[in-house]
């Protein structure tokens, strides 16, 4: 699966879809290979404050656990709610299942994310 | 992706063919071996639906023989072995003079003074050095590991003898549930075994480890029509746990005897002295403080191993199994509570990772196959 231009990439396997101050975030094709069949998701609400590179949720799939980490600061302005219900698609459809929308307090920490040249060359080591 | 082999890890007759074939592969128990081929939740509905097809090779066999090779088993093994007729397998413990698990496995009576006992992967050496220093005292019986002398293959799911029956000339319908019969598989010599670890019907078969992979692919061949599909150990778990059939090193280990595991029906009670006999009649007659349960969240979220159970809001124990059920479509588990609050329906917290989720206690097992 090619990873989308326009994202901007974690080396933790999120990506962050970016248009002015707000960004869509979900996790990487190659993120939801490692985890198997993703089962349940955790997310935050609307209002929580997440801190670029601390967790803002976990994911669930039926062997494992793990988190999920904000690839940039700011607030949660809005929440997936129909992902939650239907939490599989973020097998079948990674680049299309964004959880959260995060407004960005500080746009310039977008800077250090990787582009998606960049992280096809890390997932291809 | 590729993934590089660990050097260090052992690897089953069939490692080649997993890898070949794109499982994604994982250290397990010191073996390398497929987590998952297409999917946990796919291989695990195929087993429920269709059949799923198995390398189980990491599992370890270990032979007694001799003159009291009976006797042998019956001091070693908690389970009556006289009641095995040959051809016939069940069901039992490894325990310790505690009465705890140093493991649980089948036991096999290939001839009436020759037995054969399937172990776990991870235990073989500590099993077979137990066993030999525990047997001594029975008279005339050896123990030999013979664990790399056999490739192990399992076909489990509705579909299994159908998709078998054309392989081999055993009769498979006549075989009942925990008996084997020696034969052919596409050709091989191999010991067919209606036995499993998917609460499903299904075939375990002992190969030769150079025919495995000819064995495999005449399966895969055969169940074509089927829907047979490759699984790893992940839907190996997963169909386990709805089975409510207990892990060691998970559900039971050297902590927790066997009838706080609640598996009182493999302790041969009637039978001469065997190891952590008496440490189980004592318990027996007091009654167990705690037992194991199985148990479904009534809150979000899922329950997962070692995390912490509490009753009435006082820690109880832990959790020892706990997964999102992909057939159930449910967070299910076990885990140890106080017998006080054990009773089928009461309710418990279990901590998800600082969150207090509520769980109620079913009986087992959650899922049970229509006959």
């Amino acid at each position: 699966m090619a990873y989308p231009a326009g994202y901007k990439y974690t080396t933790d396997h999120e990506w962050i879809e970016i248009n002015g101050d707000r960004g869509k975030v979900g996790i990487t094709d190659y993120a939801q290979q490692q985890l198997g069949d993703v089962v349940y998701l955790e997310l935050p609400e609307v209002g929580a404050k997440l801190t670029r590179g601390l967790a803002f949720g976990t994911i669930e799939s039926v062997k494992a656990v793990s988190e999920l980490y904000a690839p940039v600061g700011g607030e949660v302005v809005e929440v997936n709610a129909a992902l939650k219900s239907k939490p599989e698609a973020v097998s079948t459809d990674p680049h299309g299942s964004w959880m959260i929308v995060v407004k960005l307090s500080n746009p310039a920490e977008a800077g250090v994310l990787l582009d998606a040249a960049q992280y096809t060359a890390l997932v291809s080591q | 992706m590729e993934q590089a082999p660990v050097a260090s890890l052992k690897k089953t007759p069939l490692n080649a063919r997993h890898r070949s074939s794109g499982a994604r592969m994982v250290p397990f128990s010191g073996w390398d071996m497929p987590v998952e081929y297409s999917g946990i939740t796919g291989e695990h509905m195929a087993v429920r639906e269709r059949a799923g097809l198995f390398d189980v090779s990491h599992m370890g066999e270990i032979e007694i023989a001799g003159k009291d090779a009976l006797a042998a088993v019956q001091r070693i093994s908690c389970n009556d072995a006289a009641k095995l007729q040959v051809g016939q397998a069940h069901y039992s413990g490894l325990l310790t003079p505690q009465g705890t698990f140093v493991d649980d496995l089948l036991v096999y009576r290939l001839a009436s003074a020759h037995f054969l006992l399937v172990v776990n992967a991870g235990n073989i050496a500590q099993d077979y050095a137990w066993i030999a220093e525990h047997i001594t005292p029975a008279g005339d019986a050896v123990a030999v590991d013979a664990s790399s002398r056999y490739a192990l293959i399992a076909v489990q799911g509705p579909a299994a003898l159908e998709i078998l029956q054309p392989l081999t000339g055993v009769d498979l319908g006549a075989l009942k549930y925990y008996w084997f019969a020696h034969g052919e598989v596409a050709g091989v010599l191999a010991t067919l075994s209606r036995t499993g670890y998917t609460g499903e019907d299904g075939f375990e078969m002992f190969v030769p480890p150079q025919s495995a992979d000819r064995v495999w692919l005449a399966i895969l061949e055969s169940g074509k029509a089927a829907g047979v599909t490759p699984c790893g150990l992940g839907a190996r778990d997963t169909l386990r746990l709805e089975a409510g059939m207990r892990l060691h090193g998970s559900d039971i280990d050297e902590t927790t005897t066997a009838l706080e595991a609640d598996l009182a029906w493999i302790v041969g009670w009637n039978k001469e002295d065997f190891v952590g006999a008496s440490a189980l009649r004592e318990q027996k007659s007091h009654g167990v403080r705690r037992k194991i349960v199985g148990f479904e969240m009534l809150d979000k979220g899922i329950a997962r191993h070692s995390y912490d159970t509490y009753a009435s809001g006082v820690k109880a124990g832990h959790v020892t199994s706990g997964t999102q059920t992909p057939y159930l479509k449910k967070a299910i588990g076990m885990a140890y509570l106080p017998v006080e609050s054990a009773g089928l329906d009461t309710e418990f917290e279990i901590d998800i990772r600082g969150r207090r989720a509520r769980a109620r206690v079913v009986p087992l097992p959650f899922y049970k196959r229509p006959k």
